[in-house]
């Protein structure tokens, strides 16, 4: 065991840092709610000169062969000042889908051009009737057509399918469940940006009977796809709780701040017992989330699924508790001003209600680890 | 002792349905029916529709125009328009000023105020907090200056709940800064047409601009405008934040997310081939909520059968404010995770979710405000250590 983090990746937490106050303070996140993509190119471009976007790839994809964890550094950092580039649905979820599923020619045409900052992707996976199930219920078809498919349905609340170069679409097909990289600009391709509760966009994606070839289906359907998306979603969980601890650290930090300086009855609030007990718990509660998110991300990347599921659905459970708690209380101690849009404690809170729901909410994660077999060995 | 109602009470009941299902306008009914939310116009139409009815106060003694409604009556008259989703109506005037000029008032003042109160002619709001008056309002700021027939105010409020479209505020203002804090404090009625009154409205995380920054410059308010003695409004703030905290822990606005929550599950597939509402751990989440609810309503039953005897509330009121809030908190927690991913969507821009559905996340949002307002809930706790526990206090710990 070795729980130290290396200087590689000391230095990687402060370069992610040092960018996101330079380049991207929280300022930047809320002027950016009012932008129909959500985002900038230009500082993805930058980001992928960084080379942040090709750390957790294997050098024969043309990165550096980082583990989860040095994904989960940089959300963490671009989690704090909400920096909302799309990092984990191109990095994280999608790109992962390539790299561990795809052929080098698709990984060629789809995956190296995010590396280089040049282009975004999205997973497409959520539909309105499948909610968390996403690796066990597709209800988009992908049907036999002449030599290649066509692919019909709908997806919902597609992150970053509002201006993704390429779609990675989980369908039931001939052979099970497929995964079929689209791009985006197809026709039969109709994306529709909504406005989520975080200030940020998502797409409600159709497939109108979209044309798709036989070398855009990503894997090996059936089986495979199924043990491929259910690994996608827990790195995607992982991910979010590896965000959640950024924002929670700084709606942390903000209100212990706040109790120092406001003053009522003559004293700093902090004063008050109430409120230090309520702050330490505070604490404890952000401790305990990065503690489980670190298990989470040490175990993403291995091949027991089983212990990879109880570690990524403990985390994803500490969220929805401490990390909302934290949340619930930053706005609490902030009193009237807390309530204020213009106050940024607010996006926060919300920030970390929508990570509260992708890839499987609280109740979700809970019966998933009361399901595993190790979890009901005596 | 029985819990149940008499043939009366649900003869009365049937009354009050019959008459929301016959009163209440279509374009109301359709919004009560789905999204739940009105705008400022139809929530003083309804208004209007009780008015005429004699029903816009049931709480009001019927020599003032109340409905005169007994404590059984009024439960199931907020109950009845929780059900029916109907808008809830300004508290300002009706549950806050109203019965305070009752109790304080001058004659001129009843007959001056209380009438327009009713009829929803004059439209009231709030002005107790200060940006660094809140939870130690004692220590406000905002100055009235005695000038013979008149004050002069100046100063600033702050967060007042719908001050746009307010005719009247109700301020606490400084008239005296010589002695003790609470000794200097005096209860003003303010016309916000007065030159030098200055609304700027706020959004609130909801999204929403439900409150507002309001500035007085100079204003001249008559001396009748005075409730209460010249430097005694301390008092009347203290009796408003009893009736405040039963108001705000009240059941009618929990049994309206209840039911909301139960309706949405309905709608709302689980990934396996049915709804939520069919599986059976979303259903134990939501029968805790129902569960604590009911004792709770039990509670506000026994507090409002209390106010019948003629007492006022006391620090218990504080547990109804302090359950009923978190438990709305709770509610809308639930109802969120029931939504799964569709709990992303933010004012259906464009339209992604179903209208039930549409304003859940703006209601998660502001609705954290109400373990702040009204006193919050730290405070309450304060109280009541103090009041109903007897609980020693330290010299340095203050409230
Ligand atoms: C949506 C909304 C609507 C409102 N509408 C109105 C309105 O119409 N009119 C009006 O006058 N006001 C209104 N208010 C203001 C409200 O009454 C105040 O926000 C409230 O009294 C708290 O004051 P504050 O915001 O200054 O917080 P603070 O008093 O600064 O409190 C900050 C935190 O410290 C805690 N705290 C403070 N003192 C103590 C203590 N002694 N012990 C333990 N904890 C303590 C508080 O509980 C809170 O968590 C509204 C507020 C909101 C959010």
């Amino acid at each position: 065991m070795d729980l130290q983090y290396t200087e590689e990746q000391l230095m990687l937490r402060n370069t992610v840092a040092d960018f996101v106050s330079r380049e991207s303070p929280i300022s930047r996140a809320r002027k950016l709610h009012e932008d129909e993509t959500g985002w900038e190119a230009a500082v993805w471009k930058q980001m992928g000169e960084l080379g942040w976007l090709a750390f957790p790839f294997a050098e024969s994809l043309g990165g550096f062969g980082g583990q989860f964890v040095d994904a989960a550094i940089i959300v963490e950092e671009l989690g704090k000042a909400l920096v909302p580039e799309p990092f984990v649905a191109s990095i994280v979820t999608a790109g992962q889908a390539l790299a561990l599923a795809g052929n080098e020619q698709q990984q060629q045409n789809w995956l190296a051009p995010v590396l280089a900052g040049e282009a975004t992707l999205a997973f497409a996976a959520s539909e309105a009737d499948n909610r968390y199930h996403i690796a066990e219920r597709a209800g988009t078809t992908l049907d036999a057509n002449g030599n290649g498919y066509i692919l019909t349905g709908e997806k919902v609340w597609v992150d970053n399918g509002q201006a993704a170069d390429t779609l990675l679409v989980t369908a039931s097909g001939p052979d099970g469940l497929t995964l079929v990289a689209v791009e985006a600009d197809r026709d039969g391709v109709e994306r529709r940006t909504v406005k989520t509760i975080d200030g940020r966009r998502a797409a409600i994606i159709r497939f109108n009977g979209t044309p798709i070839s036989a070398d855009h289906i990503v894997g090996n359907p059936g089986d495979d796809t199924v043990a491929l998306v259910d690994r996608v979603r827990d790195l995607g969980a992982a991910a979010a709780c590896a965000e959640a601890v950024g924002v929670s650290q700084v709606a942390f930090d903000m209100t212990v701040e706040y109790l120092k300086t406001r003053v009522q009855f003559d004293v700093p609030i902090g004063a008050f017992q109430a409120l230090q007990h309520r702050a330490v718990d505070m604490f404890i509660e952000n401790e305990l989330l990065r503690a489980a998110t670190l298990a989470a991300a040490l175990r993403v990347d291995e091949d027991d699924v089983s212990e990879r599921h109880m570690a990524v659905s403990a985390a994803k459970k500490q969220l929805a508790v401490g990390g909302k708690f934290v949340a619930y209380q930053a706005i609490q101690l902030h009193g009237g001003i807390g309530i204020t849009e213009e106050h940024d404690i607010g996006l926060y809170l919300k920030r970390m209600q929508a990570l509260g729901v992708l890839f499987g909410d609280e109740a979700w994660h809970e019966a998933r680890y009361a399901d595993e077999p190790a979890f009901q060995a005596r | 002792m029985d819990l149940s109602f008499t043939p009366e009470q649900e003869t009365f009941r049937e009354e009050v349905r019959a008459f929301i299902q016959e009163a209440m306008p279509p374009h109301i009914r359709e919004k009560a029916e789905k999204s739940g939310q009105f705008t400022m116009d139809e929530i003083m139409e309804w208004h209007r529709i009780l008015y005429k009815k004699g029903w816009v106060a049931p709480h009001w003694p019927k020599e003032y125009g109340g409905a005169g409604f007994d404590a059984a009556q009024r439960f199931i008259f907020t109950e009845e328009m929780a059900l029916a989703g109907a808008p809830g109506l300004s508290p300002f005037g009706l549950s806050m000023v109203g019965p305070l000029i009752m109790h304080f008032g001058t004659p001129a003042q009843k007959e001056r105020f209380l009438p327009k109160i009713l009829s929803g002619e004059e439209v009231w709001c709030q002005g107790y907090s200060e940006p660094n008056a809140g939870s130690d309002l004692a220590s406000l700021k905002c100055k009235a200056e005695d000038k013979g027939d008149h004050f002069v105010v100046n100063g600033q409020k702050t967060w007042t709940t719908y001050g746009q479209y307010a005719d009247w505020i109700f301020c606490l203002v400084r008239t005296d800064s010589s002695g003790k804090k609470q000794e200097g404090i005096s209860f003003l009625l303010i016309d916000m047409k007065t030159p030098g009154v200055k609304v700027v409205p706020m959004l609130t995380i909801g999204g929403t601009p439900a409150f507002c920054d309001t500035y007085f410059e100079d204003v001249e308010v008559p001396k009748e405008n005075l409730l209460g003695p010249q430097n005694g409004g301390w008092t009347l703030a203290k009796a408003l934040l009893g009736h405040e905290r039963t108001m705000i822990g009240g059941t009618g606005p929990l049994l309206r997310s209840l039911n909301n929550l139960k309706r949405i599950a309905a709608e709302c597939p689980d990934g396996q081939g049915q709804t939520l509402a069919d599986d059976p751990s979303w259903r134990r989440r939501a029968a805790a909520l129902e569960m604590r609810y009911r004792a709770h309503e039990m509670v506000v039953l026994k507090q409002i059968a209390e106010q019948q005897a003629g007492r006022q509330p006391g620090p218990e009121a504080s547990i109804m404010k302090i359950v009923g809030t978190t438990l709305g908190q709770q509610i809308d927690e639930l109802t969120m995770d029931t939504m799964g991913l569709n709990s992303l969507n933010w004012f259906n821009d464009p339209p992604a979710v179903p209208p039930l559905q549409e304003w859940v996340g703006s209601n998660f949002c502001y609705n954290r405000a109400t373990t702040i307002f009204g006193g919050s809930n730290e405070i309450q706790r304060n109280i009541m250590a103090k009041m109903l526990l007897g609980l020693p206090t330290l010299k340095f710990q203050a409230s």
